[in-house]
């Protein structure tokens, strides 16, 4: 423990100082959080590699505590998104995340992850994690470097230096709710858009410009 | 030049008067043949004409012709130029016989071109989607088939900066999203796919096992797409009595991210960057078959110091894919993570180098059509040859010294997962996979591309087919890369490194163009077809890691689920090609 975790308004005596620390129940919280993050192992494509180079020889993430990658989200603080998050995924991606304990955090690691990237216009790429899951910090980059990655760690840490366990979401009341799973249909579909998804279709169905839609409507009224 | 693709080759059309045309369009080559009669010319292409390696199946739309094509290209594993065979069918009917029971190499290349073509291939064993689920709406290669948040045909789109503004492709869509579904779809009548079309076939297979009357209990495992040991989002199954591997089925596409469908709509040069995300940890050499595709169509050669540039930066790139292969290998053996450090700190150096020269330390992005991006900066030149000369070869000795005769290695590696050298060829593996099987197959002497046979050196070949020889054959050719490396530095001319001016919008005549390479992973080749546009009709690409993964069945049949983890690390993939 050092100095960063004393209150200073409370004078410790001199003959105590290497045994006792006084501080608050926040902190002791915080700091016990922020050292020891344990992200899933889980790489989705190129910026997973930036990710494994940013655990090995050169830049060494242990020491910030987070060396120790599960590949169980049972086991697991941190989900790093590091990659394109395709559509046949995304379902995969939900479900882990459900499954990962609360306190959780999520980074979005690279443009891929963060809003598509330079593959945003695909027919299966998701633009943006986001667009299903909670994500606490962005890290821009294709890839980023593993200095842009601790980065994105350190952030991270900042952000759980400010969580109070008053207010934290997993200590109220029906916390964690579970995210319902997307179900791949003729394209991916939200369980919380049907109705959006029947209106437009719907729509469509009424447009008379559209051939498809006439074509239909002759099956539907015959 | 590459991969020449034979014009006259006239046995084929003697034998075969009838059903046998060559290809007459301006810029193509090769022969079209009845879809009637595919069958026999491939048997006779084979068996006669000794064509016994078919390297790549795809499809182009010709919409405006009402024509589906199917395109394969054919090698003899002993060496030589390309004999492309198409077959034409009608665009909405389109049904073309299966190759895979003469070369089993099609399967996965089938199944993806009924995919994302809707070409049916009458006979195929297995044919299901193959990177997307089924119940996806269309087959999305097809010209007329539009993705949700499509704007133009080609870019650079018009909306990209009126009055130097940006809008966001979510605003024109209802949904703010990338879907989009067919009219008079009803989101609580569908029933999603569980995948029980597969189950059904493995439980069918196992059944017709049985023959002992006994009734054996088997359970079927799901690994992946999460899993620590399959390299990204890759998932098998299999059926499992006890330990032993009975049934293997990959899944593929959890990576799909439509390389192909976003490279016809760029530009030519806009695909280059592109290409680095294909195979992420070895992008120069993705740039090298791209360019030696799109410069066979353009007629032009790089300068020759560009050509050195590019045989160093492509080896290069070969060491540092292959310390990652065999870091990687090691960790699914289970010597976590150690041997890793030791290869990934030799790699960071390599990434130095590209960094340096590139700008970038993976996604490189350095050839140009005619030549490379930039030259060596100042200084860069002593560190690639201290990294050649002196620090590389001592370090790939060291690597061997610790593993080769390690006892993890040789009791893991040993005897398991074998390929013989027949199942190699006729599977259409390449690079490391189909070398340590015995066959000396190496693009590099195959069909010499660029400047490679003004170099000396060795085609590695190992024996066994097995994983240790597929470890010890990456060893093998990291020696020789070091070993081409050092006759490139010693060579290299003063001079230019591009072929005229940089341009932004080349202009490429119409044709087709089948560009490949030795990739650190195997054969990657390219597919270009131009009309005369700035972007591309047709890109495909001819991805080592999806096709060297077709006889992963084959090798694992018979083994534990440990051992499977390892040969799929033995093969070396990586997603962002396999699923593309
Ligand atoms: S952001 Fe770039 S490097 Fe990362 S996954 Fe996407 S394409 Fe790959």
């Amino acid at each position: 423990m050092g100095e960063d975790l004393n209150k200073p308004e409370y004078e410790i005596p001199p003959e105590l100082k290497s045994s006792v620390s006084i501080t608050t129940l926040d902190r002791i919280y915080n700091w016990s959080r922020r050292s020891s993050v344990w992200p899933m192992m889980f790489g989705l494509a190129c910026c997973a590699i930036e990710m494994i180079c940013a655990a090995a020889s050169r830049y060494d993430i242990a020491r910030f505590g987070m060396e120790v990658m599960r590949p169980s989200p049972r086991q697991s603080d941190l989900m790093l998104v590091s990659g394109t998050v395709t559509k046949k995924m995304m379902p995969l991606i939900v479900r882990l995340f459900n499954q990962m304990p609360e306190p959780k955090y999520v980074i979005a690691m690279g443009a891929c992850a963060s809003g598509g990237g330079p593959f945003k216009e695909g027919y299966n790429v998701i633009s943006g994690v986001d667009n299903y899951i909670p994500v606490d910090v962005y890290i821009p980059g294709c890839p980023p470097t593993p200095q842009a990655l601790m980065n994105g760690l350190i952030t991270l840490q900042k952000k759980i230096d400010t969580q109070s366990i008053r207010e934290v979401r997993w200590y109220k009341k029906g916390a964690s709710e579970t995210i319902p799973v997307p179900v791949l249909g003729p394209d991916i579909m939200d369980p919380r858009e049907y109705d959006l998804i029947r209106q437009y279709t719907n729509q469509k169905l009424q447009n008379i410009d559209d051939p498809a839609a006439q074509v239909a409507r002759q099956e539907k009224g015959s | 030049m590459s991969a020449q693709i034979i014009t006259k080759n006239s046995d084929l059309l003697e034998k075969f008067p009838q059903y046998v045309k060559p290809d007459e369009r301006t810029g193509y080559n090769g022969y079209v043949v009845s879809s009637d009669h595919l069958i026999d010319v491939a048997r006779a292409i084979r068996d006669e004409l000794g064509y016994d390696y078919l390297s790549s199946v795809t499809g182009v739309d010709y919409l405006p012709d009402g024509l589906m094509e199917v395109v394969y290209h054919f090698f003899k594993s002993s060496g030589g130029p390309a004999l492309a065979i198409k077959s034409q069918v009608d665009r909405n009917n389109a049904v073309v016989p299966s190759l895979v029971s003469l070369y089993p190499g099609a399967d996965f290349q089938e199944r993806e071109a009924w995919d994302l073509f809707g070409i049916q291939f009458a006979g195929h064993p297995d044919l299901r989607r193959l990177l997307l689920w089924e119940g996806f709406e269309g087959h999305p290669m097809r010209k007329d088939w539009h993705e949700p948040y499509y704007e133009e045909d080609g870019k650079p789109f018009k909306s990209r900066w009126p009055d130097g503004k940006i809008s966001l492709a979510e605003d024109k869509n209802p949904f703010h999203k990338n879907i989009a579904f067919p009219t008079g779809f009803d989101p609580d009548k569908w029933i999603p796919d569980d995948d029980s079309v597969l189950y059904s076939n493995i439980k069918n297979i196992i059944s017709s096992e049985d023959e002992s009357g006994l009734k054996t209990d088997y359970v079927i495992v799901n690994m992946g797409p999460q899993h620590p040991s399959t390299h990204g989002v890759f998932r098998m199954v299999v059926a499992l009595e006890g330990e032993t591997i009975r049934v293997l089925k990959p899944v593929v596409g959890y990576l799909h991210r439509n390389h192909e469908k976003i490279g016809e709509r760029n530009t030519f040069l806009q695909n280059m960057p592109y290409t680095d995300r294909l195979d992420y940890i070895s992008s120069l050499s993705n740039n090298f078959g791209y360019a030696l595709a799109v410069e066979k169509l353009m007629g032009i050669k790089p300068p020759e110091r560009a050509e050195y540039l590019r045989v160093i930066m492509a080896e290069f790139t070969r060491i540092s894919n292959h310390l990652f292969a065999i870091g990687s290998l090691l960790n699914d053996m289970g010597a976590y993570f150690t041997p890793m450090l030791y290869a990934i700190e030799e790699r960071e150096l390599i990434l130095d180098i590209f960094e340096a020269t590139t700008g970038s330390r993976m996604m490189c992005n350095y050839f140009r059509f005619g030549g490379v991006a930039r030259d060596l900066p100042e200084g860069i030149y002593e560190k690639i040859h201290d990294l050649a000369f002196e620090r590389l070869p001592r370090k790939i000795d060291e690597l061997d010294l610790y593993l080769t005769n390690s006892e993890i290695i040789k009791a893991r590696g040993e005897g398991v997962g074998v390929l013989t050298p027949e199942d190699a060829i006729a599977y259409s593996t390449s690079g490391p996979v189909v070398r340590a099987s015995g066959v000396p197959y190496d693009i590099r002497r195959a069909d010499p591309y660029s400047i490679y046979d003004r170099f000396d050196f060795d085609v590695a070949v190992r024996y066994h087919g097995d994983v240790y020889d597929r470890y010890l054959i990456r060893v093998d050719e990291m020696r020789q890369s070091v070993r081409i490396i050092q006759q490139a530095l010693t060579q290299m001319p003063k001079g230019p490194i591009q072929e005229g001016k940089p341009q932004y919008v080349v202009k490429v005549p119409p044709g087709e163009a089948y560009g490949r390479v030795e990739a650190p992973k195997g054969e990657l080749g390219y597919y270009v077809v131009s009309n005369g546009k700035p972007n591309p009709w047709r890109y495909h690409v001819r991805a080592p890691s999806l096709i060297n993964i077709t006889p992963l069945e084959k090798m694992s049949l018979g083994n534990k689920v440990a051992d499977t983890v390892i040969i799929l690390g033995s093969i070396d993939i990586v997603l962002g090609e396999l699923d593309r």
